[in-house]
């Protein structure tokens, strides 16, 4: 390979390094290409998460506002949903805690996020080619994952404070309301994140794949991730890179 | 004014008082009710309390209620604090009393205040489990209790209390069910000294006003009626000695309120994240109106089929698989 | 009590003096607070710790415990010091005037006539100067030296505030504005009342502390009066009807004397109880004696009791001692001279002094009847508990009969309360379990005794055999013929004494009051002084109506009050020597030029003129006692005594240890312990959320105050590195006990005699069965000594010492 292959390029090509690929990214070939994005146990990881903030979601808005009080009634009533809400959250604590491990490094910021941050204009009309090339994660997929993990840390931390069956001793009164509406708050934010992700899955065609089946196509790669692109057709067969992957 | 131990209640308290009576309701609207109960109240006269907790023994006998035996901790505050089972509780406290040097031991029956603006029934996330009837009784359903805490968080006086066995909330009914047939609540029935009495607002004011008078008589110049303004006044009031000091009796507060707190997270923050959360899916949807998908071009996939074409170690597709269906 | 808890709301004043009535006795309390609501009425309260009752006082002053005599008669002295004495009811209703025989005198503590060897007084000088006329002679202008009002004052002279201060550890500023209150009372118009309990009886000298506030309160001219009085409120629900039917061991019922072993026949008997009026025209009510003696004596043998065998006399037990009191009885267990014993009802394994004794002693015993609705600790005491009743079970031999007998609420009956009301209530349900009522057991034991003396023969076997036994089912008398029994009824007819052909009462009838006993055999009387309870008219015990014309606190028709239905003793005091109200607000009785009338039942007769029958119509003299005469057996006037252990000497009579005359016995001597050793006073009482060893066994009660503690100052915890909540063990030479610490700013340490003093606090509830926490009582760690009169064991006044600890070895 060398760079005089990527001929009609619009956009600086920019220096990549094995670093910019994750574990079990894998570039596979054939009459289309197709890329390896998430692992097996990477989804499965995922999809916990998933499911246990939607349930969150459900059981929590059951009982922040009187009008989705009704939500209850697919949990088996009030007593089962105020039970169960709080032992989701710890499974989804831990569940994100590996989505945290397997992401992060990706997730740090890049200079190319700046860029990509302030035209958010041509992200939305899908501009892509006034953007930056990107690796695996764009900036706006940083900040899903950013603002998760904080959110995530606080709801935890506010949750367990006012989990009134086994942590009712913890906090003052005084200190107990302010975790319920930090945690109220919190739950808030982290829904709209969510609705952001769950967007911009759909939105961006071909995205929700990396998901279910742990693929995209190379097209998409080229389109939405290109610097991600290139460090897998640069690195992506090296066995370092790629250690213990067993697919 | 001689009140009875067990007082006769006002002929219009004598009616039966049931969910037609309700003015709140928590997390749930109720019609104006067509009649309006007259406000009731227990009055606790501090000054007139023995401590003999014999209001305490009735509330357990008369709610059926079995506490367990604990231990000495060096007060005779026993139990330790207001739980599930003891839903009053005499709290004994030693004040020297810095004007002439005397000790004083304030005891102070605790529990639930009937608030008129009740902070538990604000927070409460389940319709009915809460509830306050134009009598001014606030009352906890059971069956609607679903245990969250919230109560406890919404409560100015700290008195809810969850059970660990079934998971609910529980704190003094005025004795609701016995209101509800023209007695008094079960403590002002045990009252020995009549320092607990219970009759129509209007007439424990009265009775509150004679034993202040009393009391002022006595010396006790700040001697007054707690009956606090903070939340719309409560339909359980003191007689205070010392009316300017109420966080000596054991902490009652001196200006309780509904905690801005509180206030917050069950008015602004409950329509105001409603609101945003549908913004945020309402703009997902224009958006995807306005601008449609963001779409993979066959030129992208042209582009890295180039780009990956010559990479080195990529691994074989399946030729007989279609890769991306 | 001289008046009812109703006529406390009628007071002025309430003094809480060796008592503790807010905690002890809550229900009655009510009135207390009914008198401050309604009347505007001052409560004082003056005790080693501050309260329940002193809670809502208006006035508290501490005071040691044991000092009350001291305290008390520094207040007589106030008051004669500072002209507050009511003149005219001290100059017409009390003794003042009487002249005192020469050779009384008291000095260094001791009155005339004091024998240390029996540790006892030849009380001869004790008394009036009898003139020819056989009354006594009086000096109306007070002027005589040796007249009792001058003997009092000089009596009493040394109680200055001062004194006072030193003996009782009383600031003496305390005391004056306790005094300056008090002495209000003398007016006409304000009455005090007097409510004390346990906290004055439990001493060597009990009787003699009440005997100074009866004098206070005579001198202040508020007995007999309304909202006045001496109120004793009892500790047991019906512990006043167990006095009142003589289940002592020297009394029958009705306060009669049991026959002393000198008193071999009926004429001797009864000789000594004339009680001839030692004024002109008194009652002397006394004089009756014979017919309520031989209604008694008809009561107990019927036919059996006959003119010609003295009313079988003889049949009565004769005592060899003046009493076999509690503290007797297990001494003598102790030395192995009682082999056998009942105990129904009671709990002396908890209740009374020196455990360690008790145990013992119970462990010498062949047999041990307990009659309880309860396991009590007496009735386990043979089982190992640990450190709670640390027993070597297997040495003990000791046969152990448990009947378990009923509650109150499945047992139909009078309960006799504080103010002498009998309260008639009905059971509430049956029996739970093999519990049967204490007279069915009684009725079994006495039908199989009679049947083995029948069978078998026996020593002195009549009184068994011809006891009188009228009941319908002989093997379970009712409660409501008992009653029957005690109200009386005629035997035979009563004819008009002045008309023998006019038949008043026919025979078989109930008698309608003690007025109509006869000493003939005519009448029969269980107990003569209830006798009006249970008349032709009915139950009156079980009236129920609650109407109180006039609102004066007497329920006349609630119940039935004894004797007579009276409700106020001594109720001809409250008016003046023409028999006008003292004090019109307040009237109770008034004479009307003819007859007597008002709210109460007259003392005297009604139609007895007033300046003639004096109030007090129980005393030969009509009049009251400032001096006693031989009447108490530790002197005509209290004075000051230490307790037996006493963190201070006796300031007023240096040589003498505790009442010289209290009940002690050698062999208890040497577990007195002294105050360089035991420096601490220690005092016992109960707390309001539990009634002695019983409600322990309720788990609302063990909720209420689950486990034993001991009280004591932030100054001694400071100073032995107790911490509140924590564990600390208290002990003399009798036991040791483990207690939680409550430590309190309620108990604060006193200075005596320039020396500072430290009270601990012990209260009494907890033991080794039930649903509370197991604990220790005070009894293990109190003296075996008695009061000098009626041999109350002086629970409330003792010495020990005090440490840290790390709690009972199985807690």
């Amino acid at each position: 390979m060398s760079e005089a292959a990527i001929h009609d390029s619009r956009r600086p090509v920019p220096p990549v390094s094995k670093k910019d690929l994750d574990r079990g990214d894998r570039l596979l070939l054939g009459r289309e290409v197709v890329v390896n994005r998430y692992t097996r146990w990477a989804r499965i990881n995922h999809w916990i998460t998933a499911i246990s903030l939607i349930l969150l979601a459900l059981t929590g808005l059951a009982l922040f506002h009187p009008s989705l009080y009704w939500l209850t009634g697919l949990f088996g009533g009030g007593q089962f949903t105020r039970m169960i809400h709080p032992w989701i959250g710890v499974v989804l604590f831990f569940s994100f805690a590996g989505l945290f491990v397997r992401f992060f490094r990706l997730n740090l910021p890049a200079r190319e996020d700046a860029q990509w941050t302030a035209r958010i204009g041509d992200v939305l009309k899908g501009n892509e080619e006034k953007l930056p090339e990107i690796g695996k994660y764009n900036a706006g997929q940083k900040f899903v994952f950013w603002a998760m993990s904080i959110l995530i840390v606080t709801l935890i931390i506010s949750g367990l404070g006012v989990w009134e069956e086994y942590f009712s001793d913890l906090l003052t009164i005084p200190q107990r309301r302010v975790a319920v509406l930090v945690h109220s708050m919190a739950a808030v934010a982290i829904i709209c994140v969510w609705i952001v992700h769950v967007y911009a899955a759909f939105w961006v065609q071909g995205t929700l794949s990396a998901m279910t089946r742990g693929k995209v196509t190379g097209g998409w790669a080229w389109r939405h991730h290109r610097k991600w692109l290139r460090a897998l057709a640069a690195y992506g067969q090296r066995d370092d890179v790629t250690p213990g992957d067993k697919r | 004014m001689t009140i009875n131990v067990n007082p006769p209640v006002a002929a219009d308290t004598q009616q039966q008082m049931g969910p037609q009576d309700y003015i709140r309701r928590s997390a749930s609207t109720v019609p104006e009710p067509a009649r309006k109960l007259e406000a009731v109240a227990k009055l606790i006269d501090v000054s007139k309390c023995i401590g003999c907790k014999a209001c305490q023994s009735a509330c357990l006998e008369w709610n059926d209620l079995r506490e367990e035996v604990g231990v000495n901790v060096g007060v005779y505050d026993n139990p330790h604090d207001l739980t599930p089972n003891t839903l009053t509780l005499m709290r004994f406290t030693e004040w020297v009393n810095d004007e002439n040097g005397n000790l004083e031991w304030l005891i102070r029956k605790d529990g639930c205040m009937h608030c008129s603006d009740p902070g538990c029934l604000k927070a409460c996330p389940a319709p009915g489990a809460i509830v306050q009837y134009s009598n001014g009784v606030v009352d906890f359903v059971k069956e609607n209790c679903i245990g969250c805490g919230y109560c406890v968080q919404g409560c100015p006086f700290n008195i809810p209390r969850i059970s660990k066995v079934d998971n609910r909330a529980y704190k003094c009914t005025l004795c609701s069910d016995r209101i509800a047939v023209g007695q008094g609540p079960a403590c002002a029935k045990a009252c020995p000294t009549k320092a607990i009495v219970f009759g129509t607002k209007e007439e424990m004011k009265a009775h509150a006003a004679n034993r202040i008078e009393d009391l002022k008589s006595r010396g006790f110049a700040n001697a007054g009626l707690y009956d606090p303004p903070g939340v719309g006044g409560t339909h359980v009031m003191y007689v205070l000695h010392h009316a300017d000091k109420p966080t000596i009796y054991a902490g009652l507060p001196d200006n309780p309120r509904i905690s801005p707190v509180v206030e917050a997270w069950k008015g602004v923050t409950k329509y105001a994240g409603l609101a945003l959360m549908g913004v945020a899916a309402a703009a997902g949807v224009v958006h995807m109106a306005i601008s449609g998908r963001n779409r993979v071009t066959v030129e992208d996939d042209d582009e890295a089929r180039r780009l990956t074409a010559q990479a080195p170690g990529a691994q074989p597709l399946d030729p007989d698989k279609e890769p991306m269906a | 009590m001289t008046n009812s808890w109703t006529d406390i709301r009628n007071t002025d004043l309430v003094v809480i003096m060796g008592g503790n009535a807010a905690e002890a006795h809550p229900c009655g309390f009510k009135w207390v607070t009914e008198a401050k609501a309604n009347r505007g009425a001052k409560l004082i309260v003056v005790d080693p710790r501050f309260t329940r009752s002193a809670a809502v006082a208006d006035y508290y002053a501490p005071i040691r415990q044991g000092s009350d005599i001291a305290f008390l008669l520094g207040v007589i002295k106030y008051c004669i010091d500072n002209d507050k004495v009511q003149w005219d009811y001290v100059k017409a209703f009390t003794n003042a005037a009487y002249i005192v025989k020469d050779g009384f005198a008291y000095s260094d503590g001791l009155f005339t006539g004091y024998d240390a060897e029996k540790r006892e007084y030849d009380r001869s000088t004790w008394d009036y100067e009898i003139g020819d006329d056989g009354y006594v002679l009086t000096d109306e202008t007070l002027q005589n030296p040796r007249c009792v009002w001058n003997l009092l004052k000089e009596h009493i002279a040394q109680y200055t505030p001062e004194m006072v201060e030193r003996i009782c550890g009383t600031p003496k500023e305390k005391f004056l504005k306790v005094a300056e209150m008090i002495s209000e009372c003398s007016a006409r118009d304000k009455t005090m009342t007097s409510m004390y309990a346990l906290g004055w009886t439990q001493h060597s000298k009990g009787s003699q502390n009440i005997r100074s506030m009866a004098m206070l309160q005579l001198i202040l001219g508020n007995i007999g009066v309304r909202g006045g009085g001496m109120n004793a409120l009892r500790g047991h629900s019906n512990i006043q009807g167990l006095t009142d039917v003589g289940l002592m061991s020297n009394l029958i019922p009705g306060y009669l004397n049991i026959p002393t072993e000198r008193e071999v026949d009926y004429a001797t008997y009864i000789s000594s109880r004339g009680f001839k009026p030692l004024r002109p025209n008194q009652m002397s009510y006394w004089q009756n004696y014979s017919k309520f003696f031989v209604s008694f004596q008809k009561a107990m043998w019927g036919s059996a009791a006959t003119p010609e065998n003295d009313f079988a006399y003889h049949y009565l037990p004769k005592l060899d001692l003046p009493a076999y009191d509690i503290l007797r009885a297990f001494e003598m267990m102790d030395q192995g001279q009682m082999h056998g014993y009942f105990c129904q009802g009671f709990n002396p394994l908890l209740s009374f002094p020196d455990r360690g004794k008790i145990t013992r002693s119970l462990a010498k015993l062949k047999y041990l009847v307990v009659i309880d609705p309860l396991e009590t600790e007496t009735s386990r005491f043979w089982e190992n508990h640990g450190t709670f009743n640390d027993v070597d079970s297997a040495s003990i031999q000791t046969e152990v009969y448990q009947l378990p007998s009923t509650c109150f609420a499945e047992d139909e009956g009078a309960l006799v309360n504080s103010g002498r009301w009998l309260q008639w209530h009905w059971a509430a349900q049956n029996p739970p379990g093999e519990a049967k009522h204490d007279t069915w057991v009684m009725a079994q034991l006495f039908n199989r005794l009679k049947k083995l003396y029948q069978e078998e023969g026996g020593k002195f076997a009549e009184p068994i055999l011809n006891l009188h036994w009228p009941y319908a089912d002989p093997e379970d008398p009712k409660p409501d013929e008992i009653a029957r029994e005690l109200n009386g009824y005629t035997v035979t007819e009563l004819r008009d004494p002045n008309d023998p052909t006019k038949v008043l009462v026919e025979a078989g009838k109930q008698v309608s009051g003690f007025g109509v006993l006869r000493d003939d055999g005519s009448t029969a009387c269980g107990c003569w002084i209830y006798s009006g309870c249970f008349t032709e008219a009915g139950n009156m015990m079980a009236r129920r109506d609650n109407a109180d014309p006039d609102a004066t606190g007497a329920y006349s028709n609630w119940t039935f009050s004894w004797p007579a239905n009276r409700r106020i003793l001594y109720n001809r005091a409250s008016a003046d020597l023409d028999g006008k109200a003292w004090d019109p607000s307040r009237k109770l009785i008034e004479w009307n030029g003819e007859k007597w009338e008002g709210y109460d039942v007259p003392d005297i007769a009604v139609t007895a003129k007033p300046r003639e029958v004096g109030p007090f119509i129980m005393n030969p003299e009509g009049q009251s006692r400032l001096f006693t005469r031989g009447m108490m057996r530790d002197g005509p006037f209290p004075a000051h005594y230490e307790p037996f252990e006493s963190p201070v000497v006796n300031v007023v009579a240096p040589a003498i240890r505790g009442n010289p005359v209290a009940r002690v016995f050698e062999s208890d001597r040497e577990t007195f312990g002294d105050a360089d050793e035991f420096p601490y006073a220690a005092t016992s009482y109960r707390l309001t959320e539990h009634f002695h060893y019983w409600t322990k066994h309720v788990w609302v009660n063990a909720v209420l105050q689950p486990e034993f503690f001991v009280e004591i100052s932030e100054e001694l915890a400071a100073e032995k590195g107790i911490d509140k909540g924590g564990w600390c063990r208290v002990w003399n030479k009798r036991g040791s006990v483990h207690a939680k610490a409550v430590v309190t700013k309620r108990i604060q340490p006193l200075v005596c005699d320039g020396k500072p003093v430290h009270i601990v606090g012990i209260p009494l509830h907890w033991g080794f069965t039930g649903a509370a926490k197991n604990g220790m009582g005070p009894n293990s760690l109190t003296p075996f000594v008695g009061d000098a009169n009626i041999e109350t064991p002086e629970f409330k006044a003792f010495l020990v010492n005090i440490e840290r600890s790390d709690g009972p070895a199985s807690a």
